[in-house]
This record gives structure tokens, sequence and C-alpha cells, in this order.
């Protein structure tokens, strides 16, 4: 699923309830929601959606790399990585029906 | 942040009611379950990839007790931020 995708399917829906917002509107909003996000990760911010996870900052440390072209010894700065761990919701969602395709010994 | 800030942002970006958006901010999260529940990965450009993995079963340990437990296969989200996002939140 692309977001393209994404704002097809939402605007299927909102059709049959707001049939006077416009596709550039719905994808407006889908649009705003991934930069509200970004933004407050950027600004050091978490943001926690109930039902499907939480996204946040992650702190990579210094650590001394190394060119592999020429084996320098080179100092890789602290970076900060946005991290996303799924919800309850989702892991519950995605593990219900007793993982299909898996080998069939569940619980026990 | 949470989902009546992320409705309240898409209120006045886009000028919808305030329920309106906060429906819309709903539906994107249901649309987005619904297809990591098929298995379907979900890429947003400039934002990053939810990928769903198949685990197997391993070996874990109870941390308390030092039990060893089988941990059951199962199948979990993972996501990879994009470039861009990555560039930004260290810009």
């Amino acid at each position: 699923m692309t977001k393209a995708h994404l704002i097809d399917r939402l605007a299927e829906r909102v059709a049959e309830r707001t049939p006077e917002l416009s596709r550039k509107q719905v994808e407006q909003v889908v649009n705003t929601i991934f930069t509200a996000i970004r933004d407050s990760l950027k600004k050091g911010e978490k943001t926690e959606i109930r039902g499907f996870g939480s996204f946040r900052l992650r702190t990579r440390q210094t650590k001394e790399g190394r060119n592999p072209k020429t084996g320098a010894t080179v100092c890789v700065p602290e970076k900060r990585m946005p991290f996303f761990k799924a919800g309850k919701e989702i892991k519950e969602l995605l593990n219900q029906c007793s993982n299909k395709e898996g080998t069939s010994h569940e619980s026990a | 942040m949470r989902k009546v800030d992320i409705a309240l942002k898409v209120c006045q970006e886009v000028g919808v009611s305030k329920s309106e958006a906060l429906d819309m901010v709903e539906d994107v999260l249901e649309i987005m379950k619904e297809g990591l529940q098929k298995g379907e990965s979900i890429k947003i450009a400039g934002f990053g990839n939810f990928i769903v993995r198949n685990k197997r079963e391993r070996k874990g340990r109870n941390p308390r007790t030092g039990e060893e437990i089988a941990i059951t296969p199962r199948r979990v989200v993972t996501f990879r931020p994009s470039q861009l996002f990555k560039k930004y939140v260290n810009s």
C-alpha cells in the first residue's frame, strides 16, 4: 500500500460521509497527518496513537567507524533516529487466527 | 502529541470541522491497520515503510527466573524511516 492507495481508500470512505470534500483535500489530510508526526519528532516530542503505536526518537551514540575504502578511523557523530513501536492492538490484530501460515502448535 | 492533536492540525490545514478531522484520522489508522493485518507493507514517501515480518519460533528466557521458554511464531510490524525523515530529525 502506497500513500496514493491510502488516499484512494480514505476518499472512498469520506465520499459516503462528506461528499463535498475534494480529493485534493483528502490528499492534504493524509499529508498533514504524516507531517505532524514528523514535526513532533523533530521537536523532540513523541507521538502516541492509541491502538496503533508510538513514534519516538532514539539517540544513537557517537561511535568510531572506519572508512571502508581507506581503513582510516573516523568518528561517527551522535544522531537521532525515528523509532516506531507497534501498539498492543496491532500486535493482536496481526496474530489473531493463530498465524495462518505458521506451524500449527498454538498455545500449550 | 496524541490523536486529537493530529486531528487539530488537519482541522487547521484542510479547513474541515474538528469532528470530521478526527473521523478522517481514525479512518487513516484503520485503513493502515487493515492493510497490515493482510500482511501488506505500507509505503509512505518521505516518511517511511511499515513492513510486516513473520517471525519463526525461537527460544527465550524468562528474565526473572531464567527459565527457558518457547516464543511462539508471530507476525510483527517494523518501521523503516525514510532517508528524508532521518535527515529531517537530525537537521
